[in-house]
């Protein structure tokens, strides 16, 4: 592991759009400065074996070209809103999407911000409880599918949640079950890359 | 990137199915709490070093408690120890569970989620044994919250055998009596043997079927003579409040019961295997205790009575552990830990050893010392050899001379003043002086000498530099009488007269302007200290009171946000005049030779009448000498309890390490 130089040397890692606290995450990306080189595979085993059960590190490639961050352009994220019918959810979504601009408010670091979650948003898409992947009982569940693009000040799912609750009045009656599935490069067509495709070269490593 | 760096990215998938929930887990309950809290991490375990085994398997099941939040109880080392020790015997099962924040325990209250491991988030009712660890006696109300979320009764009288037995132990424990109702057991000392002897018994007992139930369980615990069980014991009262006596209320019950001695440091080198949290903790380092037991014999001190001989933990053990808990943790601190660790017998080897193997790498070494002289500078050079000075902390303890006579710390200020100044002119430019207010016979002109010596640092630091850039923070903590020491009979003073004292200090130190600049002032009030004596010097009728604050809303008292002392005052005022007692009457009060300390049949090993002696001798400045380069004063443990001071040097050195290159790869199937 490299470490920065000065007084309180620390570890050289950065996080890309980190998911928020209390939400599931199938892919987070993270950039770390080691000080000699090793075998991507191995430094995988080797960081899998040191993290918790549930923190699984799946795949390891030296970097190269353009930056983390510049290839995190959007957020794919599954929001699981049980107790909701999934036409009131479809109806707050046409809400939504008909809006030019959805002010939502939101406590971050430097206070209380105000700023509008509609822009970012690529895509959202309803569906019914059938698919719940976590086994809800027989309540309806609606499920969002929502890709959202990566900007300043981030829009997280809360905040599009939030944005139904000012167009739509929706509040969902328990908290909802969000999961980040994919972050990547967008495509025209609204799909997300992996961001790790470029060094892959095509190679399938972790039985991708 | 730069620099011949290689920059990865990783990918890291966390999986929300892979984490398979034990039978009795309460985890599927938990997890939709958690976004509902403040910092849910410390909720949800798997830290590297945590250990999750099956629940069958296992004979005999321990949930072990650190009474505080997580991140105070994570790094603390004696809950450490007994996970790993209990872990190791392939029919055992330790887990860990620590107090949860008030935000959380209204949340599992709603939910009838009861207290649980963070491991396997079993609930703790379900283990055989409940073993907490106090290290200070303002964890008592948190034990009450973690006894009724986990839906044990409050009163250990109306546990039945479905409960688990609940084992206290810690310093605290030396005095378990104002939480005598609410416990089993007391284990008094050191742990790592004690569990294991508590384990083969609870694993005997349940293999003959769990004969006489609860009862014989206890009674067979209390007849090893080393574990205290409260009920077994009738308190009575003289009509004036006093104790009259403590006796056993049955027969092969032991009149006295002794503290537990672990001799051999070398044959128990953990923690091995440190938790690494996950969370932010107070402390992450890799911890090593270089030596147990001190005899400076600092009259205030509690833990330097109660943890006697000194037993030293050889120079090349240390490097061992060293070694092994960096090379298994990744941490990049290492504390040498000891009540005086510039005091063991191969400490400059073994610090310029560490040095020298850990030069040029991230890893820094600490070394908390109380000691007032140059050697500790020498010390604190060598450990600092990467360059980083940043503070240095000494311990005078008392303003005056007279007063460092009374509490046993033989440093005169000229020394102090010295060391400090060699400590200005070796590089650091901050430097820490910790004293204490409402020591025994204290005056405020003992005080306000803090004043003094405080701004003649600063004037002879400034001489020997040439420069202005240095400063000194005084730091001020309240004097808590505490069992089983020679202040133990001794009067508090009231918080009034400390907080008063604690100002005109303040004015003092300021009274010169440019001289005060440099010098920051750090102190508690009065209050929390009063009810800290309280609860230490307390007897079985500090339970209810205790029991009251708790009811009212009393928790995590160690956090002076969450802290009430009109709480506790209420509380006194309203449990304690039925036994004609009060507040006062356990604090401020002076106690006679005769009266009958609550904790007098608590054998710590120490002779009674050597307390009384070295009482009389702190009111007359007459000081005491270290035994372990003056010849024995009798204090009595060695000949008690059979053991006799270890101490080196063994003539040995730590070697040049070979460099581990490459990343630390899994062997086999990790746990």
């Amino acid at each position: 592991m490299a470490f920065s130089q000065g007084f309180t040397p620390h570890p050289k890692i950065s996080y890309a759009s980190a998911a928020p606290t209390g939400v599931a995450s199938e892919a987070e990306y993270l950039e770390i400065g080691l000080r000699e080189a090793v075998d991507p595979e191995q430094l995988r085993v080797a960081l899998d074996a040191a993290l918790s059960s549930g923190l699984d590190v799946l795949d390891a490639v030296v970097a190269s070209g353009t930056s983390l961050p510049d290839r995190i352009e959007a957020s794919h994220w599954r929001i699981e809103l049980p107790q909701v019918e999934p036409e009131v959810l479809a109806k707050a979504v046409d809400a939504f999407t008909a809006a030019d601009e959805v002010l939502v408010e939101r406590m971050t670091k430097q206070g209380r911000r105000t700023f509008d979650a509609r822009a970012a948003v690529v895509s959202l898409d309803v569906s019914a409880s059938s698919a719940t992947p976590s086994g809800a009982p027989a309540v309806p569940c609606a499920i969002l599918e929502l890709v959202v693009r990566q900007v300043t000040p981030s829009v997280r799912p809360d905040d599009v949640l939030s944005g139904f609750r000012v167009v739509a009045g929706l509040e969902p009656p328990v908290a909802p079950k969000v999961i980040r599935l994919a972050q990547g490069t967008l495509t025209a067509q609204g799909a997300i890359v992996d961001p790790l495709d470029a060094e892959r070269d095509g190679a399938t490593i972790g039985g991708r | 990137m730069t620099g011949g760096r290689v920059p990865l990215g990783i990918m890291s998938v966390p999986s929300t199915t892979s984490r398979p929930a034990a039978a009795n887990s309460v985890w599927p309950r938990l997890e939709p709490l958690l976004p509902q809290v403040t910092k849910p991490i410390q909720y949800v375990g798997g830290e590297l070093g945590a250990v999750v085994k099956e629940w069958d398997a296992a004979t005999v099941r321990w949930a072990l408690m650190y009474p505080d939040a997580y991140e105070v109880g994570l790094p603390n080392q004696g809950v450490q120890i007994l996970y790993e020790v209990l872990n190791e015997l392939p029919d055992v099962l330790a887990e860990r569970t620590y107090a949860v924040w008030p935000d959380l325990e209204k949340l599992m209250r709603a939910h009838g989620v009861p207290q649980f491991t963070v491991d396997a988030h079993r609930p703790v009712r379900d283990f055989d044994l409940f073993g907490v660890s106090f290290a200070t006696e303002l964890g008592y109300t948190n034990l009450l919250t973690a006894i009724d979320l986990a839906g044990i009764p409050l009163l250990a009288a109306d546990r039945t055998d479905a409960d688990p037995v609940l084992v206290a132990g810690g310093h605290a424990a030396f005095n378990p009596e104002p939480i005598a109702d609410f416990i089993d057991a007391a284990v008094l000392g050191d742990g790592e043997e004690a569990v294991l002897e508590i384990t083969g018994i609870v694993r005997q007992w349940k293999a003959e079927g769990c004969p006489g139930g609860r009862d014989e369980l206890l009674l067979r615990l209390a007849r090893t003579e080393s574990v205290y069980v409260p009920r077994f014991y009738d308190v009575d009262y003289l009509p004036d409040g006093r104790i009259q006596r403590v006796v056993p209320n049955r027969a092969d019950v032991p009149f006295r019961v002794h503290k537990r001695t672990t001799m051999d440091l070398d044959a128990w080198p953990y923690p091995k295997k440190p938790l690494v949290p996950l969370a932010e903790t107070v402390h992450e380092r890799y911890a090593v205790e270089i030596f147990r037991g001190c005899t400076r014999g600092c009259r205030f001190c509690q833990a330097g009575m109660i943890t006697r001989p000194v037993r030293e933990r050889s120079i090349t053990t240390v490097g061992q552990m060293v070694q092994q808990g960096l090379e298994f943790s990744g941490f990049h601190e290492v504390g040498l830990l000891s009540l005086s660790s510039a005091d063991h017998s191969e400490i400059g080897d073994m610090c310029s050893g560490l040095a020298e193997q850990y030069q040029g790498t991230n890893v820094s070494l600490s070394l908390p010392s109380t000691r007032v002289d140059a050697f500790n500078i020498e010390l604190a050079q060598e450990l600092s050899r990467n360059g980083r000075r940043t503070g240095l902390t000494f311990a005078p303890e008392g303003g005056s001379e007279r007063i460092r006579k009374v509490i046993n710390k033989m440093v005169s200020k000229d020394d102090l003043i010295r060391t400090v100044v060699t400590a200005y002119t070796n590089g650091w430019r901050q430097v820490k002086l910790y004293f204490m207010c409402g020591l025994p016979t204290e005056t405020d002109d003992d005080v306000l000498e803090i004043a003094d010596m405080a701004h003649e640092v600063i004037r002879a630091g400034r001489a020997a530099t040439g420069s202005k850039d240095i400063r000194c923070t005084v730091s001020i903590g309240g004097f808590v009488p505490k069992p089983h020491t020679p202040f133990q009979w001794a009067a508090m003073q009231r918080p009034e007269v400390i907080d008063h004292r604690l100002r005109l200090l303040k004015q003092a130190i300021n009274a010169d302007r440019s001289l005060g600049r440099a010098i920051g002032y750090r102190y508690h009030d009065g209050e929390p200290s009063l009810i800290e004596g309280l609860l230490s010097r307390g007897d079985r009728r500090v339970g209810a009171v205790i029991r009251r604050v708790w009811e009212k809303g009393g928790r995590f008292d160690g956090w002076s946000e969450h802290f009430s002392y009109q709480r506790w005052v209420d509380a006194a005022a309203e449990v304690l005049p039925d036994f004609g007692v009060d507040l006062d009457w356990y604090t401020t009060r002076e106690r006679d030779e005769l009266e009958v300390l609550p904790w007098d049949h608590l054998d710590s090993g120490l002779d009674k009448d050597w307390l009384w002696q070295d009482w009389q001798d702190a009111l007359s400045e007459y000081e005491q000498d270290d035994c372990r380069w003056t010849p024995c004063f009798d204090c009595g443990v060695c000949p008690a309890m059979d053991t006799e001071i270890q101490i080196g040097p063994t003539g040995r050195k730590l070697l040049p390490l070979t460099p581990v290159n490459g990343l630390k790869l899994p062997t086999g199937a990790q746990q």
